[in-house]
């Protein structure tokens, strides 16, 4: 199965003021037709900075120093600018942590769909009202007539996600990025736009790169999970296979701090010590090392590279179980 | 069980101005008649009590009124009606403008949501925590220096700290500023706003552990209103659940949360994300909250997006009724109560 998505090596620094951060090192990671891939790690891990990327929307501080994210045989990190405006809203589309701030507030939400529609969509100008209408209704917007013509601020969070979802998914993309697209939600309609989300992406066969700090909420969610800290993938996994069996040190760390873990407050465990300053110059190879119990001598040296082909691979020289890596299992979504 | 708090009755409105209908009311007033401005129902006869050393959580949906109940019984805004006793004390007729000074102050604080934004961006963290104790304590010189490095202490800040901005600090420094700053004057109630929603994991654990060691060692009582019922199963010894300015359930945390009793409850504790699939079975809510602007007192708040909403539901407001050591606000709480689930 070839990857619809496929990150190889990605590093990306931002030039500041105090110094160069090196916020990705060496990001790999793909996605295949109707998967729902996670990205999962805590604030400062690199999760949006990889999907930023992707999408050739990095601050201008940022530069790519090394990696390839390959779609359709086109590097979207070496790609034109004017190549990657066809892609963007076509092939790829993103949903955004905040609908609010993402929505252009003048502008009712109907025209904001329709825009995509016509630009992207093959969608006649005259057309694409009412064909807005229809992707409103399709995302479970009641009165979608009506709601087209109001402005993001006459609607709560749940409906502008709604709106977001509808404007991602309007050209029908290969492939959709929601970046903490439920967090500002309440979890009751957390609940009902990740089924939203899920269906949509069923019915188009489309991949998902589903970003979130909330490893419950990824574990139900995703067919495979990517772990990250301070900008390196530590562990990938199946998500069953995942919770099961976690290998790297600070995934087994964070799943023992997840509040559903644990039948009182004394089981749930700290993680110790804090991610290191990415503008070190003498970051080690494995930037968990410093706060990790298992380190070992090894782990001054480059992290081991995956062979290729490995459903589970761990970025760590001393993982935990002894249990021999599973031979690569077809998962399902 | 001796109580600390006792909330009876209590109700917020406020008036609304604009809206449809505004100019046939200026209409109105202006030939004569007596105008009735349409008021938003925010906290509507909600009545409960915290005991002495007793952790509450208080949960639900955004803009189902649990700040303004929050901030109505810390004494930050004034009650429509009702009472807020605090021992033998009424404090609902004292105007909050006259409480923010009186002895009392003291006994009930709060940590809000954000402490990288409740706490003035030109204070220091010292400055921060010592300013409750100056103003209510009249702490000065070396008496408060010592007040608030023993906090800080407990708090587990280390004192090097204590010159820093908060924009030098992180985002579990700045909870802890917000917890030391809370406690400082001694409170009873502490009322803790989502103290953990801008953190991490695994700073929310060490966060956590912390406030529940500072309640056995100061014998404090908590209100912990967050919509992380994860957390708040953690922590607290009895919730209650909001829903559109009402209390429709309220008992033990682990009973609410293994057993809802109330339709919404279980949407609640069905939506929260598990580690472990073992949840009960999937609940959606369709649609949207019923609009809070003057509702009608006999139809349920949450007739439209129950899945069991009945006709009796549409002419009689349930009550909140007494189910063994529960309280819940359904007509059908009956049958899904566990004893009735057990049966054929």
């Amino acid at each position: 199965m070839t990857p619809v998505l496929a990150v190889e090596g990605l590093s990306v620094e931002f030039r500041t003021r105090s110094g160069i951060v090196r916020a990705l090192d060496q990001v790999s990671f793909d996605v295949g037709k109707g998967e729902t891939l996670a990205l999962v790690g805590e604030s400062g891990s690199g999760k949006s900075v990889t999907a930023y990327a992707v999408m050739g929307i990095l601050d201008p501080a940022a530069r790519v120093t090394a990696g390839r994210a390959m779609l359709d045989g086109l590097d979207l990190l070496a790609a034109k600018p004017k190549d990657l405006a066809e892609v963007r809203g076509r092939k790829i589309a993103m949903i955004f942590q905040n609908p609010r701030t993402a929505l252009n507030p003048i502008r009712p939400v109907g025209r904001q769909i329709a825009d995509v529609l016509i630009r992207h969509g093959n969608v006649a100008r005259r057309a694409a009202p009412a064909h807005a209408v229809e992707m409103l209704r399709a995302v479970g917007i009641p009165d979608p007539a009506r709601r087209a013509k109001a402005y993001p601020f006459e609607m709560s969070g749940g409906m502008c996600q709604r709106v977001m979802i509808a404007i991602a998914l309007a050209a029908k993309p290969r492939l959709l990025i929601a970046d903490e697209p439920t967090t500002g939600l309440d979890v009751t309609t957390q609940a009902v736009i990740m089924d939203l989300i899920a269906d949509l992406a069923k019915e188009m066969g489309m991949a998902t790169i589903f970003i979130t700090h909330d490893l419950a909420l990824a574990g139900q969610r995703s067919a495979r999970i990517v772990v990250m800290h301070a900008g390196q993938v530590v562990e990938t996994a199946p998500t069953a296979e995942l919770f099961a069996n976690a290998r790297h040190p600070y995934t087994a760390e964070l799943i023992a701090a997840t509040p559903d873990a644990a039948a009182s407050l004394a089981e749930l465990a700290a993680i110790p010590g804090a991610l290191p300053d990415l503008r070190r110059t003498d970051l080690p190879p494995c930037r968990y090392s410093e706060r990790c119990p298992r380190r070992l001598a090894a782990c001054a040296q480059p992290l081991p590279q995956p062979a290729p082909g490995i459903a589970h691979t761990v970025a760590c020289w001393n993982p935990r179980s002894d249990r021999a890596v599973r031979a690569p299992k077809v998962s399902a979504a | 069980m001796t109580v600390l708090l006792d909330v009876a009755e209590v109700s917020k409105l406020y008036p609304i101005a604009g809206g449809p209908g505004a100019w046939l009311r200026l209409k109105r007033r202006l030939s004569g008649g007596v105008e009735k401005l349409p008021k938003v129902h925010a906290v509507d006869d909600v009545s409960f009590v915290i005991a002495k050393g007793e952790t509450v959580g208080l949960v639900g949906e955004s803009g189902c009124g649990k700040s303004t109940l929050v901030r109505a019984l810390t004494r930050l805004i004034d009650v429509s009606d009702g009472s807020v006793r605090l021992g033998e004390r009424q404090l609902a007729l004292k105007p909050a403008r006259v409480f923010a000074r009186d002895r009392d102050r003291r006994r009930i604080q709060m940590v809000f949501q954000d402490a990288g934004e409740s706490i003035n961006p030109r204070f220091t963290a010292f400055a921060a925590i010592a300013d409750p104790l100056r103003r209510l304590r009249k702490l000065r010189g070396k008496a408060l220096k010592e007040r608030v490095t023993t906090v800080a202490a407990q708090c587990g800040l280390p004192l090097a700290l204590l010159s820093r901005f908060p924009h030098q600090l992180s985002g579990g420094q700045r909870a802890r500023v917000g917890i030391a700053r809370a406690i400082a004057v001694q409170p009873d109630l502490l009322v803790l706003d989502e103290p953990t929603a801008a953190l991490d994991v695994s700073v929310q654990v060490v966060i956590l552990q912390l406030l529940d060691r500072l309640k056995n060692e100061l014998g404090m009582s908590y209100l912990f209103v967050s919509h992380d019922l994860s957390v708040v199963r953690l922590l607290c010894d009895r919730v209650l659940v909001m829903y559109l300015g009402k209390i429709v359930e309220s008992g033990a945390a682990h009973d609410v949360f293994d057993h809802p009793l109330h339709p919404y409850t279980q949407a609640l504790v069905a939506a929260v994300p598990r580690l472990h699939e073992d949840g009960p079975a999937r609940l959606r809510l369709s649609g949207e909250p019923r609009s809070p602007i003057d509702p009608d007192p006999n139809v349920c708040r949450f007739y439209g997006r129950c899945p069991h909403g009945a006709d009796i539901c549409k002419t009689t407001m349930p009550a909140l009724r007494t189910l063994g050591l529960r309280q819940v606000a359904c007509h059908f709480a009956e049958q899904f109560l566990p004893s009735a689930k057990a049966a054929p």
